[in-house]
């Protein structure tokens, strides 16, 4: 699986081919250059770690620039690690989004919009009780009953009930890539993705 | 925005290639209807009340009285489907968006026309 790390920019939308009308997210992908290359022997798993964004060599640590500079490469704000990549890479390499083609099926990861602390309609997509009706009143969008009585005497584990939504690790799979502009380092993708802008994404093939 | 989406927003929306118009002017809009495998084209006419202008979502609404009901059609600006668009009249109204055509009927209803020298084009 290969991959590679972008940024979100935003959406947009065109009219396709055939008159559809095409909504579209902008991720602006690489150049991303590998850091480091890990290996059976010396690590205990194989891994391509790849640094993507430009970052100011003030804000970076002394450990981290010598990391870099092994690379031969400046310093970096995102550095994630790649299981099992298709093609062999070097320290130093390179990968561009000539790594994808236009109509490719990729998928996507990001982190989702936090959401703060919500209820159970929101989090879990309950209904709510009843109605507004009958006398019932200010339980419009309360979770319901927790359980059974005396038998079993507890709530049950992991019961869905109101709290921290939002800001998980999202994959988005079979996403199309509808066009790439090599010149800018651009991915349109089909739809929608997972975060803010400007959050990091990885892209997998 | 961005400077990237607004790069990307002029790659994927070339610009349309319809004459310059305005909120007030009466425009004939040629629509491709496909059928089947048949496409034909349909005319539909009226006063424009308000344009959108967002690169990728640019719209018009055109408005018009059918059979004594007031019908407003929003087409996009970027289809592929409109045709033409042709400027019958030119208006001089004082907004941008004329919702208050919406309740107006008859006489009141008209648009004062700016008179078009065509000798001078």
């Amino acid at each position: 699986m290969s991959g590679i790390i972008g940024k979100k920019i935003g959406m947009t939308s065109f009219f396709g081919a055939n008159g559809k009308y095409i909504p579209c997210t902008v991720i602006e992908a690489g150049p991303c250059v590998v850091t480091q290359v890990k290996t059976n022997d010396k690590d205990g798993y194989e891994a391509l770690q790849l640094a993507f964004d430009e970052k100011k060599e003030k804000h970076t640590s002394n450990a981290m620039k010598v990391h870099f500079e092994k690379a031969k490469t400046t310093p970096k704000r995102k550095l994630i690690e790649f299981r099992s990549f298709e093609e062999s890479k070097n320290l130093g390499d390179v990968i561009t989004v000539d790594l994808f083609a236009e109509g490719d099926i990729i998928d996507v990861v990001g982190t989702s919009k936090g959401k703060g602390f919500q209820g159970v309609v929101k989090r879990h997509g309950f209904g709510g009780v009843g109605g507004s009706t009958h006398g019932q009143h200010d339980r419009q969008r309360a979770p319901g009953s927790l359980g059974a009585s005396s038998d079993p005497s507890r709530v049950m584990k992991g019961m869905r009930m109101a709290g921290r939504t939002g800001g998980n690790r999202v994959k988005l799979q079979n996403i199309e890539v509808v066009k790439i502009i090599a010149e800018k380092n651009l991915i349109i993708v089909k739809g929608s993705v997972a975060g803010a802008k400007g959050s990091y994404l990885i892209i997998e093939k | 925005m961005s400077l990237l989406l607004d790069f990307v927003n002029q790659q994927l929306n070339p610009q349309a290639n319809h004459p310059s118009f305005k909120a007030g002017d009466t425009v004939t809009v040629h629509y491709k209807i496909k059928e089947g495998d048949k496409e034909r084209i349909q005319q539909f006419s009226g006063v424009v009340i308000m344009r959108k202008n967002h690169p990728s979502t640019a719209s018009f609404t055109v408005r018009k009285i059918s059979n004594g009901v007031g019908v407003e059609r929003i087409f996009p600006v970027g289809s592929p489907f409109i045709d033409k668009v042709e400027v019958n009249k030119v208006g001089i109204v004082r907004r941008a968006k004329l919702f208050y055509l919406r309740e107006l009927t008859g006489k009141s209803a008209r648009i004062r026309e700016k008179i078009v020298n065509k000798k001078a084009q």
